[in-house]
């Protein structure tokens, strides 16, 4: 756990770039600092490893303050990664991410070992290891830069706007590529963004920050969109946000109707397209979300979205109308 | 004005004035002037770049230096010090200072600030940062610095033989005296030759030194 213990940072010159923070960040979980520029989420991610001393207050990683430590050996236990990854250029791929091991006294030999293993890891192929990041496309930069930063297998990541710097395409395989490993390493993360819908997406916890160091509201993704604490954040969070929240609802307590006769299925039972001849634009289980289920409807010719079992048998169909109840229904639970 | 000077056999032979000889003294005085004016102008040069302090230092020493014309230096220590090989290297020092100077501040100040920082955020101690990502990094601004300071002090170090020394100079210095024409070329080929397997032989160490990642 990382804690924020009233800390303040304000700069020579006297602009106040965190005022008064307490925060928890929880053990294993994404936490997403997210907020316009100049609100001082940045600064507070460089204060977690010391790249800037705070003015006042403390911040401790679990319950170790990290005032008191040695700065480079605090800075080898802590991953970290940057806007345009920020690699070494005059190094191969292979030794940038061998350079913490490195530090910590492993021969080249067990470092450049490590470091094979974690790009396999982050989805890059072995050939990439031999080559130079200037031969790197910005996507490709961006997990050395993830793979540097794990190299040490350190328990806590700070990752300053890491995907900021990719085209949307990219970024959207790398958000993936994100969640996947995370599920697997479980690392207590801080991660600074200025894009609502990253910080969504990727957190488990979201901080948001409003301009001169304040906090605006912490919470779930759900809560935030649900519950916006005040004007700020839901100006924050965006206009569409009624839709986005339904990202968190699950679509398995949605009924189902029996398949209507106009669905055509193929031998396996999986559906193959309307009798009209229009595509089903795609299908959903139990284990996607209502937010999957409004686009099918929304989008499918007929205004039915089809629901398929674990094998790809079509086992329902929600219409339009059936799903606009649900909603109403689900709006008066909430 | 003819080449036979330089192609005569008897210039060639290992004696005394014999142009291998000259060569190698020549060489000498440039590699003297290009090692003392490393140790002195690389730290200062590193450390302005590093810390953006003095600036103004680095750029007008570039400028200060070019203007300095070394013969008149060299008659001011000479007499100032005497005869000897100190006056000589003073000057063809003075000569090597500002380039080098002026590309260590230049390589330290084109290093891109993320990856320093990088660097720093990955637990490198300051020495480290500047061993193994800074040098490193700007050691292709450095290596052009070296270059152009070692072409110049290779043309110039001629001026020793004018306090008596020897040196390619010598070859210029007394054909004119004796209007020995085909002398005077003699030493202009063979210091133009020497500046340019010099250069090449540093270009390949550049490329040598250099990691492939920075070209």
């Amino acid at each position: 756990m990382i804690t924020f213990d009233d800390v303040v940072k304000v700069y020579p010159g006297g602009s106040t770039a965190v005022d008064h923070l307490s925060l928890e960040l929880p053990t294993g979980k994404t936490t997403v600092f997210v907020g316009p520029s100049g609100c001082g989420k940045t600064t507070s991610l460089r204060m977690i490893n010391r790249m800037i001393q705070p003015t006042s207050g403390r911040i401790l990683i679990d319950g170790k303050d990290v005032a008191g430590q040695d700065e480079a050996e605090l800075r080898r236990g802590i991953g970290y990664v940057i806007q345009h990854a920020g690699l070494f250029p005059h190094r191969t791929v292979l030794d940038n991410v061998a350079t913490v091991p490195m530090l910590l006294g492993k021969s080249r030999r067990e470092a450049r070992a490590v470091a094979a293993e974690l790009l396999e890891r982050v989805g890059l192929a072995t050939e990439f290891a031999s080559r130079y990041p200037a031969q790197l496309s910005g996507g490709q930069q961006q997990r050395v830069g993830v793979a540097r930063a794990l190299a040490a297998d350190p328990p806590v990541m700070l990752m300053d706007e890491p995907f900021s710097a990719v085209d949307p395409v990219v970024r959207e395989g790398l958000h993936r590529e994100f969640l996947r490993l995370q599920k697997d390493l479980g690392k207590t993360i801080a991660m600074v963004t200025h894009d609502i819908d990253e910080a969504i997406k990727l957190g488990d916890v979201v901080v948001i920050f409003r301009q001169g160091g304040h906090l605006a509201q912490v919470g779930t993704p759900q809560e935030l969109l649900e519950h916006p604490a005040d004007e700020f954040v839901a100006e924050f969070v965006g206009r569409d946000r009624g839709v986005r929240s339904l990202s968190f609802d699950s679509a398995a307590d949605l009924p189902v109707r029996p398949l209507p006769a106009d669905l055509v299925l193929d031998d396996a039972g999986r559906p193959a397209g309307w009798s009209t001849g229009e595509s089903t634009g795609g299908t959903f289980t139990v284990a996607d979300s209502l937010r999957l289920v409004t686009d099918l409807a929304i989008s499918s010719p007929v205004g039915i979205a089809v629901r398929v079992d674990d094998h790809g048998k079509a086992d329902g169909v929600v219409p339009h109308h059936d799903l606009v109840d649900h909603l109403a229904a689900r709006r008066g639970r909430k | 004005m003819n080449l036979n000077y330089l192609f005569d056999p008897a210039h060639w032979n290992l004696e005394d004035g014999s142009i291998p000889l000259l060569i190698l003294s020549h060489l000498w005085y440039v590699v003297l002037a290009l090692i003392i004016g490393t140790i002195i102008a690389l730290p200062i040069g590193l450390y302005i770049g590093h810390t953006g302090r003095g600036s103004f230092l680095a750029i007008n020493a570039g400028n200060a230096g070019r203007s300095l014309p070394t013969l008149g230096l060299l008659m001011l220590m000479v007499t100032l010090l005497g005869l000897g090989l100190t006056p000589v290297l003073i000057a063809l020092t003075v000569l090597v200072i500002p380039p080098i100077l002026t590309s260590a501040y230049a390589g330290m100040r084109s290093l891109d600030p993320r990856v320093v920082d990088a660097a720093r955020g990955m637990g490198m101690r300051p020495w480290q940062v500047l061993t193994k990502v800074e040098l490193p990094m700007a050691l292709p601004v450095l290596i052009s610095g070296f270059r152009s300071a070692a072409l110049q002090v290779v043309a110039t170090a001629t001026v020793a033989a004018a306090v008596g020394l020897n040196g390619l100079g010598r070859l210029l210095i007394d054909g004119l005296a004796v209007n020995d024409y085909s002398r005077v070329l003699a030493g202009a080929i063979v210091v133009a030759v020497l500046a340019v397997l010099l250069d090449l032989v540093l270009a390949l160490a550049q490329r040598w030194i250099v990691s492939p990642g920075l070209r």
